[in-house]
């Protein structure tokens, strides 16, 4: 996209939220929100009080009831543009989305047995239907070049699949029957071969639906920090609504009691009441979680409910799998240890042969490491027979002029060295155990039947995850690393990953009890998964965040799913989680402390033919009561205007601990709520006394 | 230099004594054993036989809140009862005769709240028989009440759901309780109030504070005039209700002037006592707090909250007095402080205690809701006014009143936590506890409550010709007096500021109206979060979790105190004693 036309399309998106700014002053939209519905019904009034002022019986100056009215119209569309805006920034991400679920034809298959459909492939018979008749369980066939139809789990085949309507991401993937990458999305392409899926959601509740319905905030509903804050919100307002309205008793009695002066105005009671009640977190309370979880769009991770991004922030726990998050998703080969008498060169040369045609990252990684300290160059000879792993040999290797070369792991290559009736050299146990102490795999080199010595093949730990589990500590947060691997190795990687814990030999049952464990205790888990057989652990953990490419029950079972798969992605979810928590408490901090200021703006303004002494209190010297009051008024609303950047952007994370966190937000929030508005209102009020609007 | 070390003196006491009896009351509590257990365990035991109490039987808050209502509504009518029918029982040597009935309503209310307002004239309206059964019995029970539901307010934060869902009481429903409130107020009354009141009693007797069932003595005048020759002197059974009228918090005068009268009062010591015995029990209870939650650092930090803010505006008020009224000075009056002469404004006040015995009395007694007085509020300057009004105006918070002042200061804990749980990005949690919706929407009410019945009710008196007839200072003073009248019973203060008269149907009756909501209608909701806290999981605390013990916790809440206080009652104050002040000042 051009920057001319992202300019153009961002002036549309703002065009839209001040059309949509209107259209939310419906009341019953408004009363969703007690804060702001106050205030539109103070609109109203004084709207009325203007209207009777222009018919001649104001009680007060016709331009003063007007212009109040208007400002307090403006912080009512100002509170509802914060949340347009914010709701913008999806809907334009949820258009693109549609565009992917069109209607699209689909090749709806009998229900067939799979194993006739594995015999017919892409032959098997079909009829033309329509994407929208498609029910779950359904079957149906695609091949290059189609669009999905519905969301499904691949029954047959094998093919590359073009993502990028979902995940923006235009690489394509592979997706197959079986295994952990089974799951397609609706809307998607397919590039090559083809597949016949099983459909896993009626029309309306796939994936790309809930996806649209999460960006737009059509069906956002309030959390649960939200509701309390709410709450807390809704006391405040009717505590300043009795302050308000018992001012006016209070003043026509100090009137009565004082014989000067007229009582306070019911258009500067509602200015008051506006100014005091919290308006500032109140309009912009509802932009900042829409802005939570458009933050976790931009990060390509779809929330499914704005509850699992709220609970992202109170994780405690964080269970991590070591392969692709902590380590790099292979071993690779470090040292070559001789054994038998054997030297390091011979070892090193048996190892590269025996590696030459394995493809896996480890075999790779053996002839490079071979390359590199010894300077062997792998060449192939002709003459030479490779021999593949299998699942029955357990081992791989090359036979060329007669000597046979072999490697796999250490059980299997003693069992071979021993029924070839050859000793084990003294030595090859002990290497191979204080590899496998140092976290390591050991791997058996063997040339005709005798040991030659052990490759070390070493988890590589991912630069800066060290420093990244330190931060969580200071956080507060405990990791806990996840892997199949022994408790000797698990607990050697540990250590060097810096986790706080680790659980080794971990089945899906052993994930489900830890997880139930931490939250008897109290405790808050994440986690991330992809196959199947984490899908009863995502579902237990408080925060689950399935990767894209895994299977459709673990997306199911998790409450987000990241676009990119990546697992390290958690821990910003944890921080975009504390964010949105932040920004509420901030902005709370800031729109109560606000209330000070105007206070000394209004109420001297409020009794002045009352109480002219009162004008002690003018502490900001504002020009004349009218100016003071509607001072205090536009501060009121443009702050909201102000403000919107900081409620989209959110309060930025410091992984610190909590009492420093408190600190440093009181001191910008509290202390800068107490002040700013002193010098807000000063200004506005010179302003307006220089442009002699009042 | 005389100030300071009185103010020294006295807060260096009440610290000394606040471990000790904090600890001792940590174990009533938590029936632990206790040196008195041998004597009063009997009677304890006979008085739960007696009634049929199981002691051991938990109660879900509800039903606690259900027996907390009924056992005070009880106490408000036989109350009520005695002052009508005193007339016709015995133990009344003067033969005073039944009481009005808006002024028993008021009477009864006010001291089954544990308010204490008193629109009667004790020397002039009540019996002794009504003085010992009525006021004295209510001293203790609704003292006790307080602190029983503040016990169970505690035992929620402390509590874990029981683990098991077969281990339950049937009645209980699987439900965590909150603890007994037969059992809470027994051991109150038994192993606090009355040995504490004993003590004191005594201690005031040997001061000279009056202890007899015989009438009223005739004396002649040392210096009689023309027609003046003798006086009448009330006496009566006095030291055994002001000992506990000061130790929990009460505050009803046996006579009408309170603690300003001498037989109520005597000397400097005993002027000393029963200051410190005003803050006493509410300062030990946060030490209790502290014991209960396993972690006496929670409760020396809210202390420290009450008495920042106390000694801070205790400042004010001293200043503000010891600087004496301009007016005076035109009038020539000396108000220069020196070795003969206390100086300042010393309108209403005994000069036997001076400018600083009586000003940090009515800081104090504002500050816990005690309410008796050794001075008059409404002859203070406007801001030294001003103190103890808005001291009321907190909500009772600042060590207030016995129990019911921390569980209203927890209730503001509660929000503090909150907001400031929200800025350190986590949900909110307070000792372990998560803070929700439903903490929310009851911390609300308990502080809604007050606010609304104070300004409400002068809205009220303003705007009716009743409230507004017996303002004897029609100015931003008598606006004061109305205001500080409801800020007085609405929260469960009981001190006047007088130049009000108030016995009249209208205050005896929007007062007495004040008075019950402001006592009951916050108790329920601290209860109900009693409960809900109760059957919640317990959170371990990590580097994540926000510390409430620390300096930067302690200032934050008085910072939400001064503010939610600051906003609620600036524009009322604004037009009483501030402007009042710049008027003086000008």
């Amino acid at each position: 996209m051009t920057t001319k036309n992202k300019t153009q399309a961002r002036r549309e998106m703002y065009q839209r939220a001040v059309l949509e700014s209107f259209i939310k002053l419906n009341p019953r939209w408004m009363v969703r929100n007690p804060v702001m519905f106050v205030v539109e019904v103070g609109s109203v009034l004084t709207t009325l009080l203007w209207i009777q002022s222009l018919i001649g019986q104001g009680e007060a100056p016709v331009g003063f009831i007007g212009a109040i009215a208007l400002w307090l119209w403006f912080t009512v569309l100002f509170a509802n543009f914060s949340e347009a805006v914010a709701e913008g920034r999806g809907k334009a991400q949820a258009e693109s989305l549609r565009k992917a679920r069109q209607d699209t034809p689909a090749k709806k298959v009998g229900k067939l047995k799979v194993e006739s459909l594995q015999v017919e492939g892409a032959n098997v018979e079909h009829e033309i239907v329509s994407s929208t008749t498609l029910r779950k369980g359904d079957l149906y066939l695609v091949v290059a070049g189609d669009i999905l139809p519905a969301d499904g789990e691949i029954v047959v085949g094998i093919a590359s699949v073009d993502e990028s309507a979902v995940t923006g991401e235009s690489a394509p993937v592979v997706r197959e029957a079986g295994g952990d990458r089974s799951a397609v999305t609706g809307g998607t392409r397919l590039l090559s071969d083809w597949l016949i899926i099983r459909v896993s959601a009626d029309p309306g509740q796939g994936f790309l639906d809930r996806m649209i319905s999460m960006v737009e905030g059509a069906k956002r509903q309030k959390t649960p920090n939200e509701i309390a804050l709410n709450i807390l919100l809704a006391g405040f307002t009717i505590i300043f609504l009795v302050v308000c309205a018992t001012l006016l008793p209070y003043s026509i009695y100090s009137v009565d009691a004082s014989g000067s002066g007229t009582p306070i105005t019911i258009t500067v009671l509602i200015a008051l009441l506006v100014c005091l009640i919290p308006t500032t977190i109140g309009g912009l309370l509802s932009a900042i979680g829409i802005a939570g979880m458009d933050r976790m769009i931009q990060r390509n991770v779809i929330a499914m409910s704005g509850r699992a991004v709220e609970a992202a922030g109170d994780v405690d726990v964080l269970l991590l799998d070591k392969t692709g998050t902590i380590t790099l998703g292979n071993r690779q080969a470090v040292e070559f240890i001789p054994v038998n008498g054997s030297n390091t060169n011979e070892l090193a040369e048996a190892a590269q042969l025996a590696s030459l045609a394995d493809e896996t990252p480890e075999g790779r990684s053996i002839v490079v490491l071979a390359k590199e300290k010894f300077g062997l160059r792998g060449h192939t000879v002709d003459g030479m027979h490779f021999i593949p792993f299998t699942a029955q040999t357990r081992m791989s290797g090359v036979d060329f002029n007669g000597t046979q070369i072999r490697k796999g792991a250490p059980d299997t290559m003693i069992g071979l060295i021993q029924s070839n009736g050859n000793g084990v050299a003294s030595n090859l146990k002990p290497t191979v155990d204080s590899i496998a102490r140092a976290g390591g795999t050991p791997l058996v080199v063997t040339r005709d039947n005798k040991a030659l010595g052990v490759i070390h093949l070493k988890d590589i730990v991912k630069g800066g995850m060290k420093e990244r589990f330190a931060q969580l500590r200071k956080m507060g947060i405990k990791t806990v690393m996840i892997t199949g691997d022994n408790p000797l190795t698990a607990a050697a990687i540990a250590a060097e990953a810096g986790v706080d814990d680790f659980l080794a030999q971990a089945t899906p049952e052993a994930k489900l009890k830890l997880i139930r464990e931490y939250q008897t205790g109290g405790r808050l888990v994440a986690m991330t998964g992809d196959g199947t057989n984490d899908a009863p652990a995502l579902a237990q953990a408080d925060v689950a965040v399935a990767m894209n490419t895994g299977t459709q029950p673990a997306r199911e079972a998790a409450n987000m799913v990241d676009l990119d798969s990546n697992p390290t992605k958690l821990i910003e979810i944890v921080e975009i989680g504390k964010q949105l928590l932040m920004t509420r408490g901030a902005l709370t901090t800031f729109s109560l402390a606000n209330d000070v200021s105007k206070y000394f703006a209004i109420i001297p303004a409020a009794f002045a033919s009352t109480y002219p002494q009162l004008n002690a209190l003018n502490i900001m010297r504002l020009a004349t009561p009218e100016s003071a009051i509607m001072s205090a008024v536009i501060f009121n609303a443009l702050i909201i205007i102000a403000l919107i950047p900081l409620a989209l952007r959110g309060v930025p994370y410091r992984a610190v601990g909590a009492a420093q966190l408190l600190r440093d937000n009181l001191l910008i929030y509290g202390l800068g709520g107490l002040l700013v508005p002193f010098i807000g209102i000063k200004v506005i009020d010179m302003l307006l006394v220089a442009l002699h609007l009042v | 230099m005389n100030t300071w070390l009185q103010l020294i003196f006295y807060f260096g006491t009440l610290l000394l004594l606040t471990k000790p009896l904090g600890a001792y009351m940590a174990k009533v509590y938590q029936n632990e054993r206790i040196f008195l257990d041998p004597i009063l365990g009997p009677v304890e035991r006979f008085l739960y036989r007696l009634s049929g109490i199981d002691s051991k039987a938990e109660m879900t808050w509800k039903i606690y809140a259900v027996a907390m209502l009924v056992f005070n509504i009880f106490g408000v009518i036989a109350v009520y009862l005695l002052q009508r029918l005193q007339g016709i029982l015995p133990l009344n040597p003067q033969g005073l005769g039944a009481v009005s009935p808006d002024s028993a309503w008021n009477t009864a209310v006010s001291f089954a709240s544990n308010t204490n307002w008193q629109g009667y004239g004790g020397e002039t309206t009540m019996s002794y028989l009504t003085q010992m059964l009525g006021m004295t019995v209510q001293n203790f029970v609704s003292a006790a009440t307080g602190m029983a539901v503040l016990v169970a307010l505690i035992r929620g934060i402390v509590s874990v759901p029981l683990s098991s869902p077969h281990f339950e009481n049937s009645k209980m429903g699987g439900q965590r309780g909150v603890g007994n409130f037969w059992v809470d107020l027994t051991r109150s009354v038994l192993y606090i109030l009355l040995p504490l009141s004993l003590v004191l009693a005594l201690a005031l007797v040997s001061q000279g504070v009056v202890q007899t069932f015989s009438e009223y003595q005739t004396v002649s005048l040392i210096q009689p005039s023309a027609g003046n020759e003798a006086q009448v002197i009330a006496v009566g059974p006095a030291a055994s209700q002001i000992a506990i009228k000061q130790l929990g918090t009460n505050g009803g005068g046996f006579f009408n002037v309170n603690s300003s009268h001498p037989l109520e009062n005597p000397t400097p010591f005993s002027n000393f006592l029963e200051m410190l015995s005003i803050l006493l029990i509410p300062a030990a209870l946060c030490y209790t707090y502290g014991k209960m939650v396993g972690d006496t650092r929670q409760g020396w930090a809210l202390l420290a909250v009450m008495t920042i803010v106390l000694i801070a505006l205790l400042g004010v008020a001293v200043w503000s007095e010891q600087s004496g009224n301009p007016m005076f000075a035109k009038l020539g009056i000396d108000q220069t402080q020196s070795a003969t002469n206390p100086g300042g404004n010393m309108e209403g006040k005994e000069v036997r205690f001076g400018i600083v015995n009586s000003v940090l009395w009515a800081t104090v007694t504002t500050a816990a809701s005690n309410g008796s007085v050794n001075s008059m509020h409404d002859s203070f300057m406007p801001l030294g006014g001003l103190v103890p009004m808005w001291l009321m105006q907190l909500g009772e918070i600042i060590y207030g009143g016995v129990g019911s002042g921390l569980y209203g200061m927890l209730a503001f804990v509660i929000i503090a936590v909150f907001v400031s749980g929200l800025m350190v990005g986590r949900t909110p949690e307070y000792l372990g506890k998560k803070v929700e919706a439903y903490e929310m929407k009851m911390a609300s009410i308990v502080i809604l409550i007050p606010v609304m019945v104070v300004l409400l009710g002068t809205a009220v008196a303003l705007m009716t010709e009743a409230g507004r007839a017996t303002i004897f200072n029609p100015s931003a003073h008598g606006f004061s007096e109305v205001l500080y009248a409801f800020s007085s019973a609405g929260n469960n203060n009981g001190s006047a500021f007088a130049g009000l008269g108030a016995n009249t149907p209208f205050y005896n009756i929007a007062l007495g109206i004040a008075m019950f909501i402001a006592r009951y209608w916050l108790a329920i909701p601290v209860l109900a979060i009693a409960g809900s806290l109760a059957n919640k999981k317990k959170v371990p605390a990590s580097a994540g979790t926000l510390p409430t013990h620390t300096p930067l916790f302690i200032a934050w809440v008085i910072g939400v105190i001064i503010i939610v206080g600051a906003l609620s009652f600036l524009p009322a104050l604004a037009l009483g004693p501030i402007v009042e002040h710049l008027m003086i000042f000008g």
